[in-house]
């Protein structure tokens, strides 16, 4: 076809208006894919959640939750993933036991369930599986009281004690542990379930770890804490405190209960046989507060002797000290430290704000911060992130060290007592055998075992006997009984920073002065024994 | 090949410019546009992601006398008028795109802008302080450097 030059200029025209036409419809796409966007984040902010099915008091399951609150569910899920920081977490697979790392440790809980199993930490999942199968658990008899924070528990608490919930806890902390785990499977979960278009809560036997529940009221998701022994613990601080009557669910702030909710569990406490868990925070929550506390505190009166004996763990079966055992007093230890002071939570470093579109959700995925700075220390330190690793780094490194150097002096301090105590071994094993041969020669089960398995089992009676024998001889002469003492508070303290997980970070200058003074009482008790060794021949 | 009619063409384009219009104001409008032209502090939480700041600042010693836009923004109209501009653009293609960084950190032309604010008020007292004059001065001599949290907190 040819043109004519009288239609050229008709033709640029309509080439111009085309390209107009395709300009224009570009336009129109981009305004509406902005209305579209503007439309979902403004629809995102409006509904930060749907609640598609209902949740109870009764639903420890989290994943009906899931349905309601997917995001923060997701994120919760993720606690399964294993993580590794400089000194903490570990790979995938069950983590490494923590004498690996720290051989004292096997040492120092001579006597102890903990010298049997005791590894490092995982992620909230698996909180449940591990308790039910450390060898603390499956080879010594536990009490119930060690349910109270590896599972979602208050709905068995609140059935055991007929709708009261502080008497299902006290009822549950005294049953065995394997007794108290069936009745929270018993108790199980209220679930959803949807028939045609109508909604069904159905029972579901399980235990779960912990859980929406524990943390969050299923009405409102109001943060709330649920556990008896925290709101016990936290009412006999405040009264310490001079505040009387002090219910966190009611009085806290919000800032503070980001906080509260997670020392529900991330506390030291005494779980034994004799009374229900307790958080000892009567006296404050610094560590000779905790001590002075455990000092004045008494046991029930033992039903053969009627002796209200004094607070203590364990025995030591080296020294015959009546030793405290700490657990992990995350809690405590950030609450002197500078975090503390600047009103930063738990929450803010270790579940910070992440975004998703246009909302903004606290990352249920709860970790070391150090695997998140950006959204963690990057919020208020505004520093390269190398820049903050290499801070942290430095604090921790330190503590390690100086934790390190504290477990030497402790084990330097049970070579000492080895010494002193050689002379009493001596003499008192020759009894010990023939009582261990009496106590076994009664037994049925020891009869069936190979000439092996007598031979040791023999050893270790007669072993337990003399151990027995020489914290007797401990309790009634005063030097050993003093340097027992000064084993206790040096162990007391030297645990209390072993057990805490930050490797000091959470407030490195009291780590420090804690540390200062075990290694202090440690070499105390070292000279004093040194002083009662029998002189070399 | 046959070319459609030139008064078809314009035409279509008509019916195109006046849905662009259409859309256009109706975007503007559901997206608050005319809100952008205020002084309300309360506008910087249009898109929600300002809302811990808003908290924060309505809690601060600046809030009965200062609004966002009094630090934020020039006080020359014509600076004042660009810089919103330039904001409004980062802004809105940010939070469109969703490809910013986080936490969100004041660029460098922004500080100079608060800078230049803190003094305007506070020069009287401080004039003395200021060793290089504003607009020029380096990170240093900024005085949010230590009065980091004087308007909000710093939770971005």
């Amino acid at each position: 076809m040819t043109t004519s030059p009288i239609n050229a200029p008709k033709r640029r025209w309509r080439i111009t208006l085309l390209i107009l036409i395709f300009l224009v419809a570009c336009a129109i796409a981009g305004v509406a894919y902005l209305l579209t966007s503007v439309f979902q984040h403004k629809m995102e902010a409006k509904n930060p959640y749907l609640r598609f099915v209902e949740v109870t008091e009764n639903t420890t399951d989290p994943e009906p939750w899931g349905i309601n609150w997917p995001r923060e569910y997701d994120q919760y899920k993720k606690t399964v993933t294993p993580t590794k920081t400089n000194f903490g977490g570990g790979d995938a697979g069950i983590t490494t036991e923590k004498a690996v790392t720290f051989p004292f440790l096997t040492r120092m809980f001579a006597g102890y369930a903990f010298s049997l199993d005791y590894r490092d930490r995982r992620g909230h999942a698996y909180m449940l599986l591990d308790q039910e199968h450390t060898r603390r658990v499956t080879d010594r008899p536990q009490p119930g009281s060690c349910l109270n924070c590896h599972t979602s528990i208050t709905p068995t608490y609140r059935r055991l004690g007929d709708g009261d919930v502080q008497a299902g806890f006290v009822k549950l902390c005294m049953l065995p542990y394997q007794q108290a785990h069936d009745e929270v499977v018993k108790t199980g979960s209220l679930n959803a379930t949807w028939n045609g278009t109508t909604q069904q809560l159905k029972h579901v036997d399980g235990a779960h770890p912990v859980s929406c529940l524990d943390c969050h009221d299923p009405q409102s998701m109001r943060l709330r804490v649920t556990r008896p022994a925290f709101i016990n613990g936290i009412k006999a601080l405040k009264k310490h405190e001079g505040i009387e009557d002090y219910d966190p669910n009611r009085d806290a702030t919000r800032q503070e209960m980001r906080s509260y909710v997670c020392a529900q569990c991330h506390v030291n406490y005494y779980c034994g046989p004799k009374i229900p868990l307790l958080f000892p925070w009567g006296n404050g929550v610094q560590v000779q507060e905790v001590e002075a506390y455990y000092e004045n505190f008494k046991f029930p009166p033992d039903p053969k002797t009627g002796e209200q004996h004094r607070f203590y763990d364990f025995i030591h079966s080296e020294t015959g000290a009546e030793i405290l055992k700490a657990r992990h007093p995350e809690f405590e230890t950030w609450s002197q430290g500078i975090h503390a002071r600047s009103g930063v939570t738990c929450a803010d470093c270790h579940m910070p704000y992440t975004r998703f579109g246009a909302m903004k959700v606290s990352d249920h995925w709860v970790r070391s911060p150090l695997l998140m700075v950006n959204n963690s220390c990057q919020q208020c330190h505004q520093y390269p992130e190398e820049e903050i690793k290499a801070r942290v780094h430095i604090i921790q490194t330190r503590n390690f060290d100086l934790l390190q150097r504290a477990g030497k002096s402790c084990t330097d301090m049970l070579d000492a007592v080895k010494i002193v105590r050689a002379p009493f071994d001596e003499a008192n094993r020759p009894a010990a055998d023939d009582k261990a041969k009496a106590k076994l020669a009664a037994d049925e089960a020891f009869a069936k075992l190979s000439p092996e398995e007598q031979t040791k089992k023999l050893q270790s009676t007669a072993q337990s006997i003399l151990n027995d024998l020489w914290a007797a001889n401990v309790a009634k002469t005063p030097e050993l009984h003093a340097l027992g003492e000064l084993h206790r508070k040096a162990q007391w303290r030297l645990d209390y920073v072993a057990a805490e997980n930050s490797m000091g970070f959470h407030a490195p200058q009291e780590t420090a002065r804690i540390l200062g003074e075990s290694i202090d009482y440690f070499r105390q008790a070292q000279l004093a024994a040194q002083k009662l060794a029998p002189p070399p021949h | 090949m046959s070319w459609p009619r030139l008064s078809l063409l314009a035409s279509i384009l008509t019916v195109l410019i006046g849905t662009l219009l259409g859309l256009g104001a109706y975007t503007f409008y559901y997206a608050e546009g005319l809100s952008y032209m205020s002084n309300d502090p309360a506008v910087c939480t249009n898109c929600h992601i300002m809302n811990d700041e808003l908290a924060s600042y309505s809690k601060s010693g600046h809030h009965h006398v200062a609004v966002c836009n009094d630090c934020h923004l020039p006080h020359f109209l014509p600076s004042k008028l660009l810089a919103k501009a330039r904001n409004g653009y980062n802004h809105s293609k940010a939070f469109t795109l969703q490809d910013f960084h986080e936490p969100i950190l004041i660029g460098p032309k922004n500080a100079e802008i608060l800078q230049e604010n803190c003094v305007r008020c506070h020069e009287n007292l401080v004039h003395d302080a200021i060793l290089v004059p504003a607009g020029g001065a380096q990170e240093a001599q900024l005085c949010i450097h230590c009065h980091r949290n004087v308007g909000h907190a710093p939770i971005h």
